[in-house]
């Protein structure tokens, strides 16, 4: 189709498929992150940092809709149970942030039991609804509930000391979240080579055949999910530490189809795709940010775009 | 044609539905180890449920299917796969984007010994040498005759133990029909236990040992392929001229 348009793109990435040019193009990006804060100053900071956040979580919703092929409308709830079990074990029961994080996988791992195992049998689209009937449920019972602050959610969450390194500043942060950022795409890479990662290829293109072949289907759906829940559940926790307050607004359906459109934008299943759509989503408003009004538009516009001329997202698909 | 002894599958007043329309009404039967079996029978007289209800994509709602000596009527599908019972579905399934050789190796995806995989990778490309002129290329870009080869090949990647096989010939020029067959004769004799679903039910008697006729739901008539093939008021009733 439009194929053409866009080959000079597709071919400097070509150039990229020789594992040592992506090793030393992958440490060169990580060099320039490492960097950036120096040259772009505080304001950049803060905004790279929710960059970051959003390669996570986008990386974790990969794991379910790119890899193992499911449409997951509600992903901001496994945000959620990450962020409000770190704001409540450490706010209103004064527990470290570490000890609460083996919590936060716990939670996210238990929430991606409950709501996978009835779910999964379903096939996508009705999962798609139920999906974003969770991220709401989840929101609204965040709303309601005495422990999770209501409305106003939980303030004065406090920022996290590593051996005796209080890390508090926007700086700090962003080197955190640089951290999360390179464990994530370790861990996607890893899975995506492991045998679970061939079980969901099998499964996202014939679930029949999979499953004929002896695949448990429902199990390496699960697998999916739960792993995505992680993903979710850690980037909640570090997001409320980094932010010291939480409300259920963080948390809408509107967060999780950013992340997914993060997903999407870039390429499903691709990497490298996924983390450049989750620069796009949350640096194009900034970067517009002259246009005023207009730059959601223009952004609006811009997706629309993109998915009409390269419907399987931005970034090339790899001949083997 | 060798004399088998052992049963292998044993299907006991199976009854099946899809809601309330009853698709079997009560199916006996049997296959030996070592046997070619083919269920006959006219569209919709519930061939492909039985196929579905042996290998655990239709649930039975009464009887039982003993695969090996064991009960296997509740057990999940890619449970009773794992045992060696493998279905290769009509419309073949074969994976779109993904390679010959990628939709051969999830066949082998339970193969946990890679020199196992390796040798069935082998014998798969040595019968079907087109799948290894291809195995680079997308598997749906094969012709209809090679997807069929590629869905048996990626059957037998798993080392099947009892062959389901559902219309392999459906949607093939005739020349291919006749091809498919003699690939699925060359596996029974080497040995594999097949049942066979086939809409070309001539055919289908001369490669038998046993065959079944199917209508609607129940099993009308039995016996040796050569007694089935020589009695021309079923070929004239059941099989169409």
């Amino acid at each position: 189709m439009a194929q053409p348009r866009s080959n000079a793109f597709n071919n400097i990435i070509a150039q990229f498929d020789e594992p040592w040019k992506r090793y030393a193009a992958f440490a060169v990006i990580v060099a320039l992150l490492l960097i950036a804060p120096i040259s772009l100053g505080p304001y950049a900071t803060v905004i790279l940092t929710n960059a970051l956040l959003y390669v996570v979580l986008a990386l974790g919703l990969n794991v379910v809709v790119g890899y193992a092929g499911l449409l997951d409308l509600g992903y901001a709830a496994f945000f959620a149970v990450g962020a409000y079990t770190v704001g409540i074990l450490t706010h209103t029961f004064g527990l470290d942030f570490w000890l609460t994080l083996p919590f936060a996988v716990g939670a996210a791992m238990i929430a991606g039991v409950i709501i996978g195992t009835p779910t999964l049998r379903l096939r996508s689209d009705y999962l798609a609804i139920v999906t974003l009937g969770f991220g709401e449920i989840v929101r609204f019972s965040a709303r309601n509930m005495e422990i999770t602050g209501g409305a106003s959610g939980i303030s004065g969450i406090q920022q996290p000391w590593l051996f005796g390194w209080h890390i508090n500043t926007p700086f700090e942060f962003y080197y955190v979240f640089v951290v999360l950022a390179i464990i994530a795409v370790i861990v996607s890479v890893r899975l995506q080579h492991s045998r679970l990662g061939r079980a969901w290829l099998y499964v996202r293109h014939d679930e029949d055949a999979a499953e004929a072949m002896g695949i448990d289907t429902v199990r390496v759906k699960l697998a999916a999910y739960v792993i995505g829940a992680i993903f979710g559940s850690i980037s909640g926790a570090f997001f409320a530490v980094n932010l010291g307050a939480i409300s259920p607004e963080s948390f809408s359906f509107q967060q999780s189809v950013l992340i997914l459109m993060a997903v999407i934008l870039g390429g499903m299943g691709k990497i490298p795709g996924v983390i450049l759509g989750a620069f796009i989503v949350v640096l194009a408003p900034e970067l517009l940010r002259d246009l005023g009004e207009y730059r959601l538009l223009l952004f609006a516009v811009g997706l629309l775009l993109i998915m009409l001329f390269r419907p399987s997202g931005i970034w090339p698909v790899r001949g083997k | 044609m060798s004399a088998p002894t052992e049963t292998l599958l044993e299907l006991e007043n199976i009854t099946a539905g899809y809601g309330r329309i009853v698709a079997l009404n009560g199916i006996d039967l049997k296959v030996q180890t070592g046997a070619m079996v083919t269920l006959l029978g006219a569209n919709g007289a519930g061939k492909t449920t039985t196929l579905k209800t042996i290998s655990g994509l239709v649930r039975a709602s009464g009887g039982t299917v003993r695969f090996a000596g064991e009960d296997i009527t509740q057990t999940p599908a890619h449970e009773i796969a794992r045992r060696g019972l493998v279905h290769v579905p009509e419309g073949r399934h074969v994976l779109r984007g993904l390679s010959v050789r990628e939709n051969l190796e999830l066949g082998a995806f339970t193969v946990k010994d890679p020199a196992t995989r390796r040798k069935r990778m082998d014998e798969v490309f040595a019968l079907f040498p087109v799948l290894a002129k291809r195995q680079h290329g997308d598997g749906s870009l094969l012709s209809g005759g090679e997807q069929q080869m590629l869905a048996i090949g990626r059957a037998l990647m798993h080392g099947p133990r009892l062959l389901l096989l559902d219309e392999p010939s459906m949607g093939l020029a005739p020349k291919l029909v006749i091809e498919t067959m003699q690939i699925v004769k060359r596996l029974s004799e080497a040995g594999t236990t097949i049942l066979l679903v086939e809409q070309n039910a001539r055919l289908a008697l001369k490669l038998a040992h046993y065959g079944y006729v199917l209508e609607s739901g129940h099993i009308r008539m039995q016996g040796e392929a050569a007694t089935l093939r020589a009695d021309k008021s079923i070929v004239q009733a059941y099989l169409g001229e």
